[in-house]
């Protein structure tokens, strides 16, 4: 892949970061939180920040999937599959996140629960096709970006009228937590980095309530170069002055989005009132579920599940981490008794986790050391 | 295979096993005369050997002059089948390869086959008869075996145990506790191709290059090494969990730090490709042909020269080097310029999402 490799020319790297040296206003200091764990994981990866001015501040925000689910969601998730009988699918980052009882979906699987890590929601089809006798279930998480093929799924599954297919709809929408993140707390944020693969879904129109708002918005995309540039083109613009949306994924994105992408999650999926996020809370329309045509899909329906609210584990810091307030170390449990082998909160399961993003990549210590 | 097959013996079993169609049963590992047939005609026709045909529970082998080394492993891939192997290459592979990590030259092989009820007889012959070539072509016979069958359900398939036996030269002293500070790290080839090879099979991932696991017997390879260099300080194959759990074990286990330069790393463009696209860490990536190999500085040169010239080693490539540490990390200089701790990956890599 010569193409990705491109983008992680060092050389290249260290020209933007001295860039953005120069652009740094030394008496002034410039916060960013880069929404999304593709970004966050790149950071560490790279140790981005390592290359930065001091001014330069970057906090995570809450743009992983499995760190924002809550625990009650986890839950219903294992119940399905445990209680119900179900042939549950499941991306695989979603396997070894903690439920209730330090029980996730790997142990309900090592329990005899029938659970399968799938790639992509054609396989789950493929799954409930093969097992007509079954009931099949599909746990869908994520943001914009993994939405279509979650509507795309329930689009065949009723033109092949399979009447043992069901979606456990987990999906959430990106704008609604950024506003959630601006409402809350005060960080003194004066920008965020966008991802680039929610905008090729949505655009990034649904932006520009933020930059009214007065943050720096550039959207970016995920190899290290990407994240440099955009946070070389924040750093202009808060020195400007001058608050709008940028665009520095230009290489994959039209404006727009994906119009198609978005009339068939239109036609398939619909707004929520509200649901809890993990350290967000409860949001007013912030996630979506299956559509009332598609009832018959829909396994929160189908299998009556209702949902608790549970409280995170006791001293565990993902509410913070997910909201940018605390740095994955300034967690009491972190690297103690929560490490990836062990995951005590969300953060630590993906490697888009703040937490397991940091402890992977060593993060910590340079932290430690310096 | 090119010895001739024994002949059937016709008035023990009247009637040959049907290979083509035939399903193995509960009766094949009964101890009656169904379990005799399927003994005689797909294991023994191609393992067939002194030892083997000296007809007991146990093999009589002549003494060893030397240290005898002993290891063993079990096999339970899924898929059976996959590009560049299968279970049966594998368990000769890996075996020969734990024996000869030492130093050692393999011997012989044993071999026991834990079989699920209704498992194709094509596939079970197919799976011996590759054991076999394996085998032959290493040089290492196969000299005793069991077979067991469970019920459907109990088992995936096949799973084979192997047990290697070998021999170390006096004066050969190789070990995970004996890197030092000032060693070169070598590798003995690309890295991540099994571990890919195998997801892209079992995940119906159809890349445009075909990538094909690594599995290979490394003996003749270390051999050439040993003799060319005595004062190797360790070797070990990079098999589950990468070269990242292997670096870090043997950091731990030796009480040093690892530096590897990213840019050094062999990676074949289609494994980096997969593991773009897979979202994995080709460090941690199973390997089943490839072996770390940890050597003063100044000789570093030349077995990296003895290497390329060996059977699977053409890719060798001095990957880094080992620095005093306390904190006992192994840590990557990216090509990107920054530099990064390589972590122990938690079991099988899990694909990200987005
Ligand atoms: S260390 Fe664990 S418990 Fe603490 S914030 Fe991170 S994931 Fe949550």
């Amino acid at each position: 892949m010569k193409y990705a490799t491109e983008f992680r020319d060092g050389k290249l790297a260290r020209k933007i970061a001295a860039a953005i040296d120069a652009e740094c206003t030394p008496d002034r200091s410039y916060t960013f939180m880069e929404f999304c764990g593709g970004h966050t994981h790149t950071i560490a990866r790279y140790g981005l920040e390592e290359m930065l001015p001091k001014s330069i501040r970057l906090v995570h925000g809450p743009g992983c999937p499995v760190c924002v689910l809550p625990v009650g969601r986890v839950d219903s998730a294992i119940e399905l599959a445990r209680d119900h009988g179900v042939i549950l699918c499941s991306y695989g980052d979603m396997m070894r996140v903690p439920g209730s009882h330090r029980m996730s979906l790997l142990r309900a699987k090592a329990a005899g629960a029938d659970i399968r890590m799938v790639w992509s929601t054609l396989d789950a089809l493929k799954i409930a096709r093969e097992n007509p006798d079954r009931e099949v279930a599909f746990l869908a998480i994520g943001f914009e970006t993994t939405t279509p093929p979650t509507a795309m799924a329930l689009k065949i599954a009723k033109a092949e009228r399979l009447t043992n297919f069901s979606i456990f709809c987990n999906h959430v929408l990106t704008p609604a937590a950024m506003r959630a993140i601006l409402d809350g707390e005060s960080l003194p944020l004066q920008g965020i980095i966008g991802p680039g693969h929610v905008s090729a879904v949505i655009g990034i129109e649904p932006y520009q309530e933020f930059a009214d708002r007065g943050q720096a918005i550039v959207v970016a995309g995920f190899e290290p170069l990407d994240l440099l540039q955009a946070i070389l083109m924040l750093t202009r613009q808060v020195n400007e002055g001058r608050p709008r949306v940028e665009n520095a994924y230009v290489r994959a994105l039209p404006a727009v989005g994906n119009p198609k992408a978005r009339e068939v999650i239109a036609e398939t999926l619909q707004l929520r009132g509200a649901f809890e996020w993990r350290g967000l809370g409860r949001l007013p329309d912030s996630a979506l579920r299956v559509a009332d045509d598609y009832a018959d899909f829909d396994a929160e329906l189908k299998f009556q599940l209702p949902y608790r609210a549970v409280p995170d584990p006791k001293s565990c810091a993902c509410a913070d981490v997910v909201r940018g307030l605390k740095r994955p170390e300034q967690c009491p449990l972190f690297g103690r008794t929560c490490t990836p082998d062990e995951p005590i909160g969300s953060c630590m399961v993906s490697s888009e986790g703040g937490c397991a993003a940091h402890w992977l990549y060593g993060r910590h210590r340079n932290k430690a050391a310096a | 295979m090119n010895e001739q097959p024994r002949r059937r013996d016709t008035r023990l079993f009247p009637r040959p096993l049907d290979i083509a169609n035939g399903r193995v049963d509960m009766t094949h590992g009964g101890g009656g005369r169904a379990m005799a047939q399927l003994v005689s005609e797909i294991f023994g026709q191609a393992f067939d050997n002194e030892f083997l045909s000296q007809g007991n529970d146990m093999a009589v082998m002549p003494p060893a002059d030397g240290r005898l080394v002993m290891s063993t492993d079990g096999y339970v891939i899924s898929p059976l089948f996959f590009p560049g192997g299968d279970i049966g290459s594998l368990a000769v592979h890996g075996t020969i390869n734990d024996v000869a990590m030492s130093g050692a030259t393999p011997l012989y092989l044993s071999a026991s086959f834990i079989i699920e009820e209704g498992l194709p007889l094509a596939d079970l012959r197919r799976i011996v008869l590759s054991m076999a070539d394996a085998s032959r072509a290493a040089g290492v016979p196969i000299v005793t075996g069991d077979t067991k069958v469970v019920e459907r359900g109990k088992a995936d398939g096949v799973f084979i145990s192997t047990a290697g036996v070998g021999v170390l030269a006096d004066g050969l002293e190789i070990g995970g506790d004996r890197i030092q500070e000032g060693d070169a790290i070598l590798v003995s080839g690309s890295i991540g191709d099994h571990g890919i090879a195998i997801l892209s099979k079992r995940e119906n991932l159809d890349f445009e290059t075909a990538i094909e696991s690594d599995s290979a017997p490394l003996h003749r390879m270390i051999r050439a090494m040993v003799e060319a260099e005595p004062e190797i300080h360790c070797l070990r194959d990079p098999t589950r969990g990468g070269l990242a759990a292997t670096l870090n074990e043997l950091a731990n286990q030796s009480g040093v730090g690892l530096v590897l330069e990213e840019e050094a790393l062999p990676i074949k463009p289609a494994v980096r490709g997969a593991c773009e696209l897979l979202g994995i860490d080709p460090l941690g990536v199973a390997n089943e042909g490839k072996l770390l190999a940890f050597c003063p500085k100044d000789k570093a040169e030349a077995l990296l020269a003895v290497m390329q010239a060996a059977p699977f080693g053409s890719d060798a490539a001095i990957i880094g080097h080992v620095v005093a540490d306390p904190l006992k990390l192994v840590r990557l200089e990216t090509s990107f310029g920054s530099e990064r701790v390589v972590e122990w990956l938690n079991g099988e890599q899990l694909p990200r999402i987005c």
